[in-house]
C-alpha cells in the first residue's frame, strides 16, 4: 500500500478492498451481532434492527435525472433493502461551504423530500455544519438509516428452504450464493455514470440519458413476494463487474454471465466504446442484481418485469461450481473472465 | 442524406453471435485437415478484439493466434524516450506526448511521467492539433511534440507541418512504416509464421500494395482484417482455406476500409515531409527502411537535429528477468515471462508492453488472461 | 497504433469536419483534407484526422458473401 491516500481508494474497486481491510476492519471487527462488519455486506444488522450509514460526494450536485437529495435517500433506502430489509427512518447530515447558494439547499432538500416520500421513509434527525470557503467542494452529506427485517423476508425464506433444506441464514447476504442459482439484473447498467460524464467539465458530449437513481422499494417487495431470493446487491461503485467478484468471493462460486442477455442501451455502449470505459464498470444508482434459487428464478422475473423499475430485467448468468472466477460469454460466443475492477473508472458518482 | 444503413446497423452486423457461431464451426472443419498453424498479427487493437471478444477460447487447440510487434508505444526506442527526458529535465522545454507513452521509460529507467514529478513541464495531448495549439497559447515557452506512432498517425503530423506550426514548436519523429517490419516477421527463422492478419488502418492508408514484395518473397497467407468479432473471425477463416488449398495470397477481408492503393493523398502527404531510412524497433530489432525521419528542408522543425539529439539505437533495453523483448517480437505470450501479473502489473509495470494500452501484457492483464477457457463446439 | 473509430459527418468547415460517433459523442476538429468526403457520409478517424471513407456496400458485400458460402457447405456436410 502506499503511504497517503489517493483517490482510488475511495473507487469502490480493489484499492478501496486494501483500505477497508487494512485499516477499518484492523480497528473495527469486533462485535458479536447479526450481521457484522466483517461480513462487509451492504448493511450491518444488530438485534434484528438494520443499520447503513452512507455519505454522498457526487459531482455535479445536480445531473440529469436527479441530483445529490435523491441518490442519497436511494442509496441508503436501497442499501438496508439489499440485506432483506424495511428501512424505517433516515437521518440526514449535511455539511456545507460557506457561500453555497441557499436556492441550491432548498433544491436539494426538497428532493431529498419526495424521494423519501416515494420510498415512505421519513428523515426523522439530522445535523448541519458550515465551513469556511475551500474547505470542501459545494456540499456533501451523509444518510443513515435503520431498517426492521422486510415483512416478506421470512416467506421468502420458508419458499427457500422448499429446495434448499439445508439454508441457515436469516438475511439476505454476499455468502448465500450456491450454483445453479441463477443471476437476474434489473434492468439497463451505465446510465447513472454516463449522465453524469455528459455534464462534467472538460467531458465533451451529450447524450440522451438520465441517471437511474431511484429507491429499489417495489422491485425487492415484489421480489420477496414470490420468494426464492437468496442474495440482493445494487451495482453502484464499481458497477456489475465489482458486484459479481464480491458475490463469487464470498460465497466461493464461479459465476458465468451471458454479454448478450445485458441490457445496455445502444447510446451508453457507444459512449463508452469511444470514452474507452466498460459499461461493466460503471456505478448504477437504480438497479438491483438478485441471486435467486434456480426453481424459482422466471418467476422472480416476471414479478420484476411488472415493476416500472424492473420492466427490463433479464436472467444474466447463474453460479458455477466449475471454477472460481467470474467468466462471461461474450456476443460472438467466446469466453472471458471479468476481472474485479481495480476501482470506479470514474470518480465521485455517488 | 438518409443511409439504408447505420453506423450502428454495421457494428452490429459485425458482431452477429449466430454468424459467429456458424464461422467458429467452419473455423474447426478447416483446421481438422491442418496441423500447428501459427498466424501472427500486428496490431494492438486486433490483439484488444481478439482477447475481449474470448476468440482464442473459440479456436481449435493447433490453431494459435500471437501479436506481433503493433503496439507504437512498445518500439519506440528506449534512447528516444531518454533523449525527450532530458530536453525535459535539463533545457525546461515543454513536452506533449501521448497519454501512455507518457509513462513508458527509457533505456535510464525514467519515464516523461517520472520526469514531471521530478519538475518538468510535460503535457499530455490528443494530437498533433492539441500541441499546435498549446505551442500557440504559449508563445514564449519552447515544446517538443513525441511523435510517436505508424504510418496510420504520420499523416496528420505531416499535413500539420505542411499548414505550418508555430516557431516555438518542433517535433522527435519516432514514427515507423510498418510494411517492413512484416517483412522481417515473415523471415524471422525462430518464429515459423504459417500467416499473417495485417494491420486493418495501417493498411487503409498505405493500401496493400507495398506489402506485395514481401509476401512475394514468403509466399504466406496475408490477410488484410478489419477489427470487429466477425471481421478476425473471417480473416482466420480465410488463412485457412488458403493453406488448405496450397494457394497463398493476399486477401483483403476489410474492403469496407482497405483498397489496393490505400490513401494515396495521405501517403503523397507522408513523403512530403518525411523520408525512410532504417530503423531501430525496440524489443525487435532494425528493420530497413521503416524510420520515418524528415526531409532535409524540414530540419528546422526536426528535434533531433536542432537539439543535437542523434539516431535512436538500441541500448539495455528492459529491467532485468523481462521477457519484453520476446513479448514484443512475439516469441512468446506474456503469460510466460516471469514477471508477468506478479511484480509487472497495470498498476506496477516494469516494460512498455505493460504500460501502454495497446501493449500484448497489458491486453491481457486487464482481461485477466491466465487461463484459457476452451469452450466445447 | 490502430484505433480509429467510424462516425458520421454532420458540417465542413474548410480543412475541418465535424463528425459524429453516436452516444452523444461529437468532435468538431477532424482534419477531413485526406480523404474525398462530404457531409453525410461515414468515415473512420484516427489521431484527429479521417483516414477512409467507410464503404457501406462493400461492408454489406463482405458479410453477404460468408453467410452464403457458410450455408452452402451446411448444406454439402
Amino acid at each position: 500500500m502506499t503511504d497517503v491516500v489517493k483517490m482510488v481508494h475511495g473507487a469502490g474497486g480493489q484499492a478501496m478492498q486494501q483500505l477497508i481491510k487494512n485499516y477499518i476492519l484492523r480497528h473495527l471487527a469486533w462485535g458479536d451481532v447479526d450481521v457484522p462488519l466483517k461480513m462487509l455486506d451492504d448493511s450491518g444488522v444488530a438485534n434484528g434492527i438494520i443499520l447503513k450509514s452512507d455519505s454522498y460526494t457526487v459531482k455535479p450536485l445536480f445531473f440529469p435525472g436527479g441530483d445529490i437529495g435523491r441518490l442519497a435517500v436511494s442509496g441508503t433506502v436501497n442499501d438496508i433493502l439489499m440485506v432483506g430489509g424495511k428501512p424505517l427512518a433516515l437521518a440526514l447530515g449535511l455539511i456545507i461551504e460557506e457561500g453555497f447558494p441557499f436556492k441550491d439547499l432548498d433544491r436539494i432538500l426538497g428532493s431529498i423530500s419526495n424521494t423519501a416520500k416515494e420510498a415512505d421513509v421519513p428523515v426523522i434527525t439530522g445535523d448541519t455544519k458550515v465551513v469556511e470557503r475551500g474547505a470542501l467542494d459545494k456540499l456533501v452529506l451523509n444518510m443513515s438509516g435503520i431498517g426492521v427485517r422486510h415483512p416478506k423476508l421470512d416467506h421468502n425464506i420458508e419458499v427457500i428452504k422448499n429446495f434448499r433444506k439445508d439454508f441457515s441464514s436469516k438475511w439476505l447476504l454476499d455468502c448465500n450464493i450456491k450454483p445453479g442459482d441463477k443471476i437476474i439484473l434489473s434492468g439497463y447498467i451505465g446510465d447513472h455514470t454516463i449522465a453524469l460524464l455528459s455534464v462534467r467539465e472538460g467531458v465533451n458530449f451529450k447524450v440522451d440519458v438520465e441517471s437511474d437513481v431511484a429507491p429499489l422499494v417495489e422491485p425487492m417487495d415484489r421480489a420477496l413476494s414470490v420468494g426464492g431470493v437468496v442474495a440482493a446487491k445494487d451495482p453502484t461503485r464499481g458497477g456489475l463487474a465489482n458486484l459479481l467478484n464480491e458475490w463469487a468471493e464470498k460465497s466461493n462460486v464461479g459465476i458465468k454471465i451471458y454479454e448478450e442477455r445485458i441490457p445496455i442501451r445502444d447510446s451508453v455502449r457507444n459512449a463508452c466504446e469511444y470514452l474507452g470505459l466498460d459499461p461493466l464498470e460503471l456505478g448504477n444508482e437504480g438497479k438491483v442484481v438478485l441471486a435467486v434459487i434456480d426453481e424459482l428464478a422466471e418467476d422472480v422475473l416476471k414479478a420484476l418485469r411488472a415493476t416500472e423499475l424492473g420492466k427490463n430485467a433479464e436472467i444474466i448468468g447463474e453460479a458455477t461450481n466449475e471454477h472460481n472466477y467470474v467468466v462471461m460469454e461474450t456476443v460472438i460466443g467466446g469466453l472471458r473472465v471479468i476481472p474485479p475492477p481495480i476501482g470506479d473508472p470514474v470518480p465521485r458518482i455517488c | 442524406m438518409a443511409r439504408e444503413l447505420s453506423l450502428n446497423d454495421i457494428v452490429k452486423m459485425y458482431r452477429d453471435p449466430q454468424l459467429a457461431k456458424k464461422l467458429v464451426k467452419a473455423i474447426h472443419a478447416e483446421a481438422s485437415k491442418l496441423d500447428h498453424t501459427l498466424i501472427m498479427h500486428v496490431c494492438g487493437t486486433h490483439e484488444w478484439t481478439i482477447t475481449h471478444y474470448g476468440i482464442r477460447s473459440l479456436l481449435p487447440d493447433n490453431i494459435e493466434l500471437r501479436a506481433g510487434p503493433g503496439c507504437p508505444v512498445c518500439i519506440t526506442p528506449a534512447s528516444d524516450i531518454d533523449s525527450i527526458v532530458k530536453l525535459a529535465l535539463e533545457e525546461n522545454i515543454t513536452i506533449t506526448v501521448y497519454g501512455d507513452m507518457s509513462r513508458a521509460k527509457g533505456g535510464e529507467g525514467i519515464s516523461l511521467e517520472d520526469a514531471r514529478s521530478l519538475g518538468a513541464d510535460i503535457r499530455i495531448v490528443y494530437s498533433i492539433q492539441d500541441a499546435v495549439k498549446l505551442a500557440n497559447q504559449e508563445r514564449n515557452r519552447k515544446f517538443v511534440f513525441f511523435g510517436v506512432g505508424f504510418d496510420t498517425t504520420a499523416p496528420a503530423t505531416a499535413y500539420m507541418i505542411l499548414k505550418g506550426i508555430p516557431e516555438n514548436l518542433t517535433i522527435l519523429s519516432s514514427y515507423r512504416y510498418v510494411p517492413p517490419a512484416v517483412g522481417a516477421l515473415l523471415k524471422a527463422p525462430d518464429l515459423a509464421v504459417d500467416a499473417i492478419i495485417n494491420p486493418g488502418h495501417s493498411s487503409t492508408v498505405t493500401g496493400m500494395k507495398p506489402y506485395k514484395k514481401y509476401f512475394d518473397v514468403s509466399k504466406k497467407p496475408m490477410v488484410f482484417s478489419g477489427f470487429e468479432p466477425i471481421d478476425v473471425l473471417i480473416s482466420i477463416l480465410m488463412i485457412l482455406k488458403q493453406l488448405i488449398s496450397n494457394c497463398p495470397k493476399m486477401e483483403n477481408e476489410y474492403k469496407r476500409s482497405v483498397t489496393w492503393e490505400g490513401n494515396v493523398k495521405a501517403m503523397n502527404t507522408i513523403f512530403k515531409v518525411f523520408d525512410l531510412v532504417e530503423g531501430y524497433w525496440r524489443g525487435f530489432g532494425i528493420v530497413e527502411g521503416s524510420a520515418f525521419v524528415f526531409k532535409d528542408k524540414f530540419s528546422d522543425i526536426d528535434a533531433r537535429i536542432v537539439y543535437g539529439l542523434g539516431e535512436p539505437k538500441s541500448s539495455s533495453e528492459f529491467v532485468r528477468n523481462a521477457k519484453c523483448g520476446d513479448v514484443i517480437k512475439g516469441k512468446i505470450d506474456p503469460v510466460e515471462c516471469p514477471l508477468y501479473m506478479k511484480e509487472c502489473t497495470p498498476d506496477t509495470p516494469k516494460g512498455p508492453p505493460m504500460v501502454s494500452v495497446e501493449g500484448t501484457c497489458r491486453i491481457w492483464a486487464e482481461h485477466k488472461v491466465t487461463a484459457i477457457f476452451k469452450c466445447r463446439i | 497504433m490502430c484505433l480509429g473509430y467510424p462516425g458520421k459527418i454532420i458540417e465542413i468547415k474548410g480543412d475541418y469536419a465535424k463528425v459524429d460517433f453516436g452516444g452523444g459523442v461529437v468532435k468538431d476538429n477532424i482534419i477531413i483534407s485526406l480523404v474525398d468526403a462530404k457531409v453525410g457520409d461515414y468515415v473512420i478517424v484516427h489521431a484527429g484526422y479521417a483516414i477512409q471513407v467507410l464503404d457501406e456496400e462493400e461492408a454489406k458485400k463482405v458479410i453477404e458473401t460468408w453467410k452464403e458460402y457458410l450455408e452452402n457447405i451446411e448444406l454439402v456436410r
